[in-house]
């Protein structure tokens, strides 16, 4: 009966280690996971882009990219070194400061949500206990670049850009938040290292079947996927850059690497908020439920793996990041944008509802249960 | 019905519409890799065939964009025959496209009258700046020669005559070349050989066993002389007609002395021809290179023509003969009627029958001659001719009659 409330509480107390503590000194982990952090925000997004590409093409009788690289894979290598080889123009009306910061407001904090992300047994900078609630609210503020964006190119396209993207944010926010809380109300905690092992241990009431948290949050997980294509601004929900309305939105008067890093923003994003699901939803560095990884010994089989234990987690854990990347390109290519209202719609009269209903199911089912 | 079915159904369809495409072949042409094969009427870019240039800059003026730059100068060419008057020719120097201003309307391909102008499906002449794609003459010659040959005539149409014309042209050109080889075998055979013999049996030869058609003796010399080949080709043709004329009158002459008995020569041939149309004039009209219905009408013609000369000729022959009888009478007439006089242009003719029509005075009082009135009628002349003339002839007859009836007395 009470098989589903394995105590998180002890996790909670003991914060499991990262493989990048190593040693008694303090600037070598600093610096390995400092790294690690950049290191995977620089590779991964690029990856899911170069997907994306191809993926795209593909569904659309193209080839995507063929020439830089084998089968066009440094394409995405090659359009940061163009984007830095241009000229960096700034409107004159535009109000420098604002404008020039912008961009880097949006991409500190889609680079900073890496520090949390658990992308296989250890393989995490840190292990924040309010893991979660960090991650959502480092993401909310990637919205006040773009708000910047707009405001200070003195463009009124720019600005309609700026002004959507902050309706929209704000309205998928909230059922982002709520079905990730009901995440948290599932596993009793926020840490996202506690999360994955609470869904190793999560069985289906009166049996020993294991379940991830997609199976009895289906609809959480739903609205989870669509409000997070939305917080990313990614088609079907691009109305804040709506190129057939709005030119280009927050992002018209940009040129060069500040366009770049709006770009890898929406990038690192995808890959970030894919994760999130991962780790929410679909059971971490899990290879299947209630299946450990080879050489795994620690509780549910994953913690304390091997070698080859850690980079089959790593692996799984990408595998699970870029199918569902694969799915938001997907809805991409197969959708055409929403009007505004439409969008305002969907979050306030559909989503929100249905989250909070969710949070209650899943509340009441926990307390029963 | 689709009225039952479950909201979002139209969402999954169109995810599985998209998935479906994911496997399928991508329609990508790897281009500089691998390359299309393009219509056959591409317009890639503006080829020149300079050499069917006439500087006529009517491809300049309709240009749109005007960037089509032209420059010439005149030359003077030499009377093509003794006495006659020098003749000014364009040449071209300079013919120039900027294809940075062109928009490919083709209007100047359209309006050259002498297809020097052509579409060449050439399309990879990009340049890293604008000035790059103002192209010379050179290079535009360069890409007359990708222009492809015209698409093939339907199932039995006639072919266009200056098709005819090129082709006819480009076979004699091989045929003179062999001859020409053949030529410089026998001369290296028989260098003993005198040269007027030589000229007079390759002259023969040229249209008998040739059908080369041009005289190579005036073809040579006008080479040696620095002529183009085209000029010299066309002004050896000309030679060779008048060549031919006159080999053509030699031998008639030869035949009338040896049967003197025989009238003028030429309808004397025109009877033995029995196909009603003038195999001289149907030779040399197939070998100036005329498609073979046009020669034909015109041999028909000539024809007609000369076997009317013939008539007259006969008739006339026939006559002294039988006028020698009354001179008297007919030097009589003369004497009475002083119209004699105004009729100068007629001198150079026998003074006998001259005296026949001209002499004799007829008031024209509006008769005119019903059966040539209604003979022109019937050929589709105007009313106004068919009555002059009528009347013409009303006039002639009743001279005739005249004389007729003096002759009588």
């Amino acid at each position: 009966m009470n098989s589903a409330l394995v105590s998180p509480a002890n996790h909670a107390v003991a914060q499991s280690a990262s493989v990048m503590d190593v040693g008694d000194g303090f600037l070598l982990p600093v610096l390995l996971k400092i790294a690690f952090v950049l290191g995977l925000f620089f590779v991964v997004p690029l990856v899911g882009g170069y997907m994306e590409h191809k993926v795209m093409g593909r569904m659309q009788h193209r080839r995507g990219p063929v020439e830089a690289g084998p089968f066009g894979s440094l394409q995405l290598v090659a359009d940061g070194i163009k984007f830095i080889q241009k000229e960096d123009t700034i409107p004159r009306a535009a109000d420098k400061w604002v404008f020039a910061a912008a961009p880097g407001v949006a991409l500190v904090p889609a680079m900073l949500i890496f520090l949390v992300l658990p992308f296989g047994p250890g393989v995490f900078a840190v292990d924040l206990e309010l893991g979660l609630l960090y991650a959502l609210a480092i993401t909310s503020v990637s919205v006040l670049g773009v708000l910047m964006g707009g405001w200070a190119s003195a463009n009124k396209f720019s600005l309609f850009g700026g002004l959507r993207a902050g309706a929209q944010l704000i309205a998928y926010e909230l059922p982002l938040i709520i079905v990730a809380i009901t995440v948290a109300v599932q596993a009793g905690t926020l840490s996202l290292v506690g999360i994955v092992e609470a869904q190793s241990t999560f069985m289906l009431a009166g049996t020993d079947i294991n379940l991830w948290y997609v199976f009895p949050q289906f609809v959480g997980f739903g609205i989870f996927f669509v409000a997070a294509m939305a917080e990313l601004s990614r088609p079907p929900f691009d109305m804040p850059i709506g190129d057939s309305e709005l030119v280009f939105g927050y992002m018209t008067e940009y040129s060069g690497i500040k366009f770049a890093m709006f770009l890898l923003t929406e990038y690192g994003g995808m890959i970030t908020m894919s994760a999130l699901m991962v780790v929410l939803y679909l059971g971490g560095w899990q290879l299947l439920p209630g299946v450990p990884l080879p050489g795994c010994d620690g509780a549910g089989g994953l913690f304390d793996c091997g070698f080859l234990g850690t980079v089959l987690g790593v692996a799984v854990t990408m595998g699970k990041i870029l199918a569902l990347v694969f799915v938001m390109v997907w809805a991409r290519v197969a959708y055409p944008r929403l009007r505004e209202d439409q969008l305002q719609r969907i979050s306030w009269l559909v989503l929100v509802p249905l989250s909070l209903l969710n949070l209650a199911v899943v509340t009441v089912f926990k307390v029963v249960f | 019905m689709a009225t039952t079915a479950l909201p979002g159904t139209g969402l999954l369809k169109g995810l599985g519409v998209t998935i479906k495409h994911l496997f399928k072949r991508p329609s990508t042409l790897m281009y500089p890799h691998e390359r299309s094969d393009l219509a056959p009427r591409t317009r890639g870019v503006i080829a020149l065939m300079d050499e069917n240039c006439t500087v006529c800059m009517l491809c300049s003026r309709e240009c749109p964009d005007w960037f089509i730059y032209i420059e010439s100068h005149k030359e003077t060419v030499p009377p093509a025959k003794e006495g006659g008057r020098a003749r000014t020719r364009n040449v071209l120097d300079r013919f120039a496209i900027d294809f940075s201003l062109c928009m490919y309307c083709g209007i100047c391909v359209e309006v050259c009258p002498f297809d020097a102008l052509w579409w060449s499906p050439e399309f990879e002449y990009s340049e890293y700046s604008m000035d790059g794609l103002l192209h010379e003459m050179d290079k535009l010659r360069e890409w007359a020669d990708t222009v492809p040959a015209p698409p093939p005539l339907e199932e039995g149409a006639l072919m266009p005559a200056e098709v005819a014309d090129a082709i006819a042209k480009a076979e004699k050109d091989r045929e003179l070349e062999a001859a020409k080889q053949e030529e410089a075998v026998q001369a290296k055979a028989a260098p003993e050989e005198a040269a007027g013999p030589k000229q007079g049996k390759a002259a023969t030869k040229d249209f008998e066993v040739k059908a080369g058609e041009i005289d190579q003796e005036t073809f040579d010399k006008l080479i040696a002389e620095g002529k183009s080949e085209r000029i010299a080709r066309s002004k050896a043709k000309a030679a060779y007609v008048k060549k031919e004329k006159a080999r053509m009158r030699a031998e008639a002459e030869a035949a009338e002395a040896a049967a003197p008995a025989a009238p003028a020569p030429k309808p004397a041939e025109i009877h033995v021809e029995a196909g009603q149309i003038d195999q001289e004039t149907f030779d040399k009209l197939i070998a100036e290179g005329k498609p073979e219905r046009m020669a034909r009408a015109k041999a028909k013609a000539a024809y007609v023509k000369k076997e009317k000369a013939r008539l007259r000729a006969e008739a006339e022959a026939a006559e002294p003969a039988a006028a020698t009888g009354s001179t008297e009478a007919t030097e009589a007439a003369t004497a009475t009627e002083p119209a004699a006089v105004d009729a100068p242009a007629e001198a150079a003719e026998p003074a006998e029958p001259a005296k026949k029509l001209s002499d004799m005075h007829v008031e024209g009082t509006g008769e005119i001659d019903q059966e040539v009135f209604d003979k022109l009628i019937a050929e589709g002349k105007s009313e106004r001719i068919a009555r002059s003339k009528a009347k013409a002839a009303w006039i002639k007859k009743r001279k005739q009659q005249m004389l007729d009836e003096e002759g009588g007395a």
